[in-house]
């Protein structure tokens, strides 16, 4: 076996999963999903704990059976493989480095077990790489957090694998060092081009590095897609209030007939752009109308009238607000819903926007999304918060 | 409380530094322990230092002449037994690591909720006297007995007598029953530090080792093994030296013929009464431990691990 082994970049898909499922008893950990990783993409597996990523994670490393289905490693199947047989390398979440090896050794672990005689260059062109090549004999415990994390990833991807596995990788970091170590893993993977899946409970990691997120809720796959297609169309209330901020307003269908819809919430009309709504509309019936708290618009209610055309307007109180620094974040009672969230960016600031003030919030229809009102307006919003 | 809150926090903070650096109070509490040492260590140790260097009879008593020849005239006498409680404890040792081993392993890592259970089991003899369970097994092995004959008719005696560590259709009085003895009676002080040196590895670094290629008996040789090097060379230290010294299997289980060190030692003092001798003998013993013990923990490279 050569050095550049299992890289194989040019197929379509990397990782296919296909009616995976995993059970422990009673209890489905990962109820029966499909999920197809293209080569060279930085995936994400995003949801709160216990919702199956990790477990699914651990399947295709095959350090977990799947209860059913079949894991795929570049058209080939690996379901009965043991790990040891996997193409793939995983970064553990408490990076596991072998306490008694020095760095050298850890990183030339996996390069050793294939019987690679000549490891030097490598070792120490890996240790280059994530930039930690004076501290060559050093044992991990003499390591900051964020070199050990540095070392867990040069020793998995020293041996060129098919997928990366990074299982909450950056979890033991502190903030600042975390959105350090985010632009580094997203360098190397640019640089080294192999196709990373990646497993995070933090959205704000999981949008500034994946090309494509799957978000996982209670062992299903949610919404899969590219980060900004999930954050401004997102398909399940789940989805909107995980990711970031929603407001959720329910709303009765008057009018279906036009590429607008013409809803009513309380005794306000909104509009919605037919194409915005991911729910086939019935005239009577129910929506819920979600729009994110940085694209409405607070105008006091003394200037009502310089408002444009054309704009959902909702009238509502100011009930609170605090100064964030970029943006003044406010809540807004309104008739159509309570504690409606606004971000402001603090450009031109009215200073008459003060609780108690009487408001017109308004946006452009296209800017909101039409979700089924059959689920729950709170799904989501205690999970997003513990990031 | 209001007192306290007025002062300064100065005054409180010297005071803590004055306690620290120049009050005796830390060395008051290591008296106890330092008492100990001299009354039940250091106080038998010269004593006996002084015994080895006596001449004299028990009739007109022993005086201090400096003769150092009795060590020199112990060590040419006795040398086979020093030899023999060597080997039968080195054997017993590695007998209780080979048992000993698996079984921790299997209670660090597989024994699931029923790994209380038996390390209860594992202690479990420490609940009948050392002396008391040693006599079971005189009882277990002799002559006629059952397992005797169930090791003559499976013909494992024919094997252990081709080694000559059986002799016809006897076990007791041999060199098997006193190695087989000193492997039981020291068998939970090789397993539980084993134990506890595997149960402090994370599983994760199997799981780790098995991603980066290796397999499940690299990962073992690997992984597993060094990382327990504390608990095996603690539980063969924990082994070998009170196997060396011991008296009691060679006494109950073997003949005149495996007598070791132990037993020498017992006699002069207790039988012959030449006291210089014995008192000699027990420190080339603690001389000869103390070298073997030295040169293994430099070889296993564990000299900041124990």
């Amino acid at each position: 076996m050569t050095a550049t082994a299992p890289t194989d970049s040019s197929s379509g898909t990397d990782v296919r999963l296909t009616a995976i499922s995993k059970s422990y008893g009673a209890f489905t950990a990962v109820h029966p999903l499909e999920l197809s990783v293209p080569a060279g993409s930085f995936f994400a597996l995003l949801g709160a704990s216990g919702c199956g990523k990790t477990t699914t994670l651990r399947m295709i490393a095959g350090l977990e059976q799947p209860t059913t289905g079949t894991v795929e490693l570049a058209g080939k199947d690996v379901t009965a493989l043991p790990p040891h047989k996997r193409p793939v390398n995983t970064v553990f979440q408490s990076y596991a480095l072998f306490p008694h090896l020095d760095i050298y050794e850890n990183v030339a672990f996996g390069l050793r077990r294939r019987g690679i005689k000549s490891v030097k260059k490598q070792v120490g062109d890996m240790l280059d790489l994530v930039q930690l090549g004076d501290y060559a004999r050093r044992k991990p415990h003499q390591l900051s957090g964020g070199q050990q994390q540095r070392v867990a990833v040069a020793r998995a991807l020293i041996n060129h694998p098919q997928v990366l596995l990074l299982d909450e990788p950056l979890g033991a970091l502190d903030l600042k060092l975390r959105r350090q170590m985010q632009l580094e893993l997203k360098r190397i993977q640019t640089e080294v081009g192999i196709t990373f899946i990646h497993v995070t409970h933090d959205q704000e990691e999981a949008m500034t590095m994946a090309d494509t997120v799957a978000v996982m809720n209670a062992g299903r796959v949610e919404q899969l897609g590219a980060p900004a297609d999930l954050y401004e169309t997102p398909r399940t209330t789940f989805v909107a209030n995980f990711l970031g901020t929603s407001n959720l307003i329910t709303a009765e269908v008057l009018d279906t007939s036009g590429e607008t819809l013409v809803l009513r919430a309380s005794d306000t009309k909104l509009a919605l752009p037919r194409v915005r709504c991911t729910t086939a509309p019935r005239a009577g019936g129910k929506l819920l109308v979600g729009i994110r708290p940085e694209k409405i618009t607070l105008t006091h209610a003394d200037d009502a009238g310089t408002i444009p055309e054309g704009r959902n307007r909702v009238h509502g109180r100011i009930t609170g607000s605090s100064f964030i620094g970029v943006s003044t974040q406010y809540l807004v009672d309104s008739p159509v819903a309570t504690g409606l969230s606004v971000y402001e960016q603090n450009i031109e600031r009215d200073s008459r926007l003060m609780p108690g003030a009487d408001v017109v919030l308004h946006w452009n229809p296209g800017h909101s999304f039409g979700l089924d009102a059959a689920q729950s307006i709170e799904a989501g919003t205690d999970a997003g918060e513990g990031t | 409380m209001a007192l306290v809150s007025d002062k300064p926090p100065a005054p409180r903070a010297t005071a803590r530094t004055a306690a620290r650096g120049g009050k005796p109070t830390p060395y008051w509490l290591l008296l106890p322990g330092i008492l100990w040492l001299l009354v039940f260590f250091a106080a038998p140790l010269v004593y006996q230092a002084s015994t080895s260097v006596q001449t004299g009879s028990l009739e007109e008593g022993f005086q201090v002449t400096w003769h150092f020849a009795t060590y020199w005239d112990a060590l040419t006498e006795y040398y086979p037994q020093f030899l023999r409680s060597v080997a039968y404890a080195a054997t017993a040792t590695a007998l209780c690591l080979a048992l000993g081993y698996p079984l921790a392993y299997l209670i660090a890592f597989k024994a699931g909720r029923w790994r209380n259970v038996l390390m209860i089991l594992v202690i479990a003899p420490f609940f009948t006297s050392f002396l008391i369970r040693t006599l079971a097994w005189k009882t277990i092995l002799s002559d006629g007995g059952p397992v005797v004959s169930a090791l003559a008719s499976l013909h494992v005696l024919d094997v252990t007598n081709a080694f000559g560590v059986t002799e016809g259709h006897r076990v007791l009085a041999t060199p098997l029953a006193v190695v087989c003895g000193l492997t039981y009676n020291f068998l939970p002080f090789m397993i539980l530090p084993l134990y506890t040196s595997l149960e402090r590895i994370d599983v994760r670094l199997h799981e780790a080792a098995g991603d980066l290629y290796a397999r499940p008996l690299t990962t073992f040789r690997k992984v597993t093994f060094p990382l327990s090097m504390p608990g095996v060379v603690a539980g063969t230290l924990l082994t070998f030296i009170p196997a060396t010294g011991d008296y009691i299997n060679a006494e109950l289980l073997g003949s005149t013929d495996q007598k070791m060190i132990g037993n020498v030692i017992q006699s002069q003092f207790l039988r012959v009464l030449d006291y210089p001798t014995a008192a000699a003998l027990s420190f080339i013993l603690m001389a000869a431990i103390l070298a073997m013990v030295t040169v293994y923990i430099r070889k296993s490279g564990t000299e900041d691990l124990v």
